[in-house]
């Protein structure tokens, strides 16, 4: 897999911490964004819910965002989408889409970009989708800002994109309150109206998370169908790797609002860097694997974000923090590059990653077969 | 839909029966279970010093004399076809619905009650439109610009309108609006039929003053709900769509939180149409608050009994609306 224009990262993220005047995207990519910090001010203190965040993205690919509850990961893609306005939230760096930065853009223009040109799947689709209107009248209300057409025809198309998401009689079901349709078709639902306008992107925030087993496979074939379809860029939040490891070409690892490991999908499965990602490889059921291995958790839990440790936040919960000679503890670890277009926040050298990684496929994670796609 | 409120009706029709057979076993079985004898309840019909034939003609007017389940019957005949009265040598007609003989004024109780239905209705219903418009409106800005000076405001003075009494609000709004600055001199009932500007004029004390406390809970009350809807997925999904603030707040916050404050507001105007007692006696209203205490003070059992199931058959009422009117709004409940 070929990497994309996103060269140079590490020095384009500091250049723009350093306020040095940034004109416009570094690559030609759709979706840029750069050193994202949001951070709500609280009673109890800053909580740095997203902390330098920085990754990029084209038409028709998909990028996956991973990580535990609480590490920033629906904060940045609320940030996208803009919905932190009104809120108190504090929001610096850039956020690229086709060139426009949205993060100084007026709340109205990105509320007309918001439903038009990105647009968002939410974790529960029952929540969700209104109870009190039919699942047409809320497509249709979305194609309607967005488009100068009759109620008519927006039902219409509401009945189209119905159909086009696989639900069974849409001229019928159109007329249906969400309460009337089953769990799946609900979030079949939730992407026709997401994918009403056409949009560019489409962040899926946790599309499966509240779907049965059964229908989650459904529901990230349909995602990645559309996707082709319709030649949009795909954002997935998730904590499942299986998902990730599914649809996305590039995965963003995020631990307690900051960027853990950033590459593609191989580089994440077969050659990750951080601690944190061998963590959740190795705490992820694998058909590959004896049955009777138990799988390994991560020991602790997830930071606070109004009191991150000291130095590399992942540190207290990291076996190999004592390799570093007490940086892990005192110094934040800055995103350096370990391969082309593979990026690692950690103190241990490149061949000390190697190393670790290659025991750990020798032990804990043996006898996992590590060729290309994985399960 | 239709299945649903014939359904109800007809539950209605039970309740009343069942509201009407405890009513009249309160006040007509349980003194005889005590002991009272029909002649003594008949002596309650008549004069200071009644003659005993005018007390036993009066027992067989009324068939005091008959078991209690005949007089139920005899009470429900009279609800729907009207009732006779023979006293030998005339025969008095109580029209439908007949809640029988008042002791005191020996008048049909039915045209009295009705005669002072309309105050109360105006006084409820206009009183209901101020507060539903004042409540719901202060509640929504203030659920809305939460923590600022406006909310803590009017979450103040609504803590103010829960608090205060009305026979205190009441009085210093006569005091002041009505004896200082006669704005509104007059306080005196006066049909809408005759003179609709009078009929506002005269009543807007009453109306503030009974609205003022209902609003006050109604603003709270849409606060709370407004707070919880506007938190909810489906609101950050309306704004995911890019929908204008308003259309996102109004269509899909507002319909939602309105709903529970739909049912308070049913039950609310049909326990105020039986009779909005302290409001009517603080500005002296003749409604059906006024005919309740005079029944009481003097203990006229037919007239306590027609206005307990007048009040009944308003909150039933308000009930069968109320439910009507969620199924109408909350499709949950009608598939």
């Amino acid at each position: 897999m070929l990497r994309r224009g996103r060269a140079g990262g590490g020095l384009e993220q500091q250049e723009a911490a350093a306020g040095v005047s940034v004109p416009g995207p570094g690559s030609s990519s759709m979706l840029e964004v750069r050193d994202l910090k949001i951070h709500f001010p609280t009673d109890d203190g800053l909580v740095k819910a997203v902390d330098g965040v920085s990754f990029s993205l084209d038409r028709g690919r998909t990028l996956g965002i991973v990580g535990e509850s609480g590490s920033g990961k629906s904060v940045t893609s609320l940030g996208i989408m803009g919905l932190h306005h009104g809120s108190n939230a504090d929001i610096s760096g850039h956020i690229w889409l086709d060139g426009e930065d949205l993060v100084p853009a007026s709340a109205a223009r990105v509320r007309q970009l918001r439903g038009s040109k990105i647009a968002m799947i939410f974790q529960d689709p029952l929540s969700s989708l209104h109870p009190y209107y039919t699942v047409g009248y809320q497509i249709a209300e979305a194609y309607l800002i967005h488009n100068k057409v009759s109620k008519k025809a927006a039902k219409e198309h509401a009945v189209d994109m119905l159909g086009r998401v696989g639900i069974p009689n849409p001229q019928t079901r159109v007329d249906d309150y969400p309460h009337q349709f089953s769990g799946g078709m609900r979030q079949r639902a939730m992407i026709a109206m997401a994918l009403s306008c056409d949009p560019e992107l489409l962040i899926a925030d946790e599309p499966t998370t509240a779907l049965d087993v059964t229908v989650q496979a459904q529901i990230l074939d349909l995602i990645s169908s559309l996707q082709d379809e319709f030649g949009s860029a795909v954002i997935i939040i998730t904590h499942d790797l299986g998902v990730v490891a599914e649809l996305a070409d590039d995965i963003l690892v995020m631990y307690a609002g900051r960027m853990a490991e950033y590459g593609t999908a191989e580089d994440i499965f077969d050659r990750p860097g951080h601690p944190y990602a061998w963590g959740l490889l190795s705490s992820m059921p694998r058909l590959d694997r004896a049955r009777t291995e138990r799988l390994t958790p991560i020991p602790g839990t997830p930071p606070s974000l109004i009191n991150v440790p000291k130095g590399c936040p992942f540190h207290p919960r990291c076996a190999y923090a004592a390799n570093t000679n007490g940086r892990s503890q005192n110094e934040v670890p800055l995103l350096r590059p370990v391969g082309p277009g593979h990026e690692v926040a950690c103190h241990l050298s490149t061949d000390e990653q190697r190393r670790i990684w290659a025991e750990l496929l020798q032990t804990q994670l043996a006898p996992a077969a590590s060729n290309g796609e994985d399960a | 839909m239709v299945t649903f409120i014939i359904r109800r009706l007809i539950a209605t029709v039970f309740l009343l029966i069942v509201v009407s057979m405890i009513t009249f076993a309160i006040f007509f079985l349980i003194p005889r279970l005590a002991g009272q004898t029909s002649y003594q309840l008949a002596t309650q019909y008549v004069g200071r010093n009644p003659t005993r034939a005018a007390v036993l003609q009066i027992e067989a007017k009324l068939h005091l004399n008959e078991p209690i389940y005949a007089q139920y019957g005899r009470f429900l005949r009279g609800l729907v076809f009207g009732e006779h009265y023979n006293s030998g040598t005339s025969t008095t007609y109580c029209p439908p619905p007949c809640f029988g003989y008042s002791f005191k004024s020996q008048q049909p109780v039915w045209p009295q009650m009705v005669s002072s239905l309309p105050v109360t209705a105006s006084l409820a219903i206009g009183a209901a439109v101020l507060w539903l418009i004042g409540g719901v409106t202060i509640g929504v800005i203030s659920a809305l610009r939460r923590g600022t000076i406006f909310d803590r405001f009017s979450m103040g003075i609504a803590l103010a309108g829960v608090s205060l009494p009305i026979f205190f609000t009441g009085l210093i709004s006569l005091e002041l609006f009505s004896y200082k600055w006669p704005i509104f001199p007059n306080v005196t009932f006066v049909p809408l039929t005759q003179n609709p500007l009078l009929w506002a004029r005269n009543l807007v004390l009453p109306w503030v003053t009974l609205a003022f406390l209902y609003a006050a809970l109604y603003a709270r009350l849409t606060r709370a709900g407004m707070l919880e809807t506007m938190s909810e997925d489906y609101i950050r999904t309306a704004r995911a769509k890019g929908l204008q603030e308003r259309t996102v707040i109004v269509r899909h916050g507002l319909r939602a939180a309105l709903t529970p404050i739909i049912t308070i507001f049913g039950m609310d105007l049909g326990a105020l149409l039986g009779g909005a007692i302290i409001t009517e006696h603080t500005f002296s209203l003749n409604g059906l608050g006024q005919f309740t205490v005079l029944a009481v003070e003097n203990q006229d059992l037919p007239e306590i009994l027609g206005v307990t199931m007048l009040a009944a058959f308003f909150i039933i009422i308000a009930n069968l609306v109320v439910d009507i009117l969620y199924a109408v709004v909350d499709p949950r409940v009608r598939h």
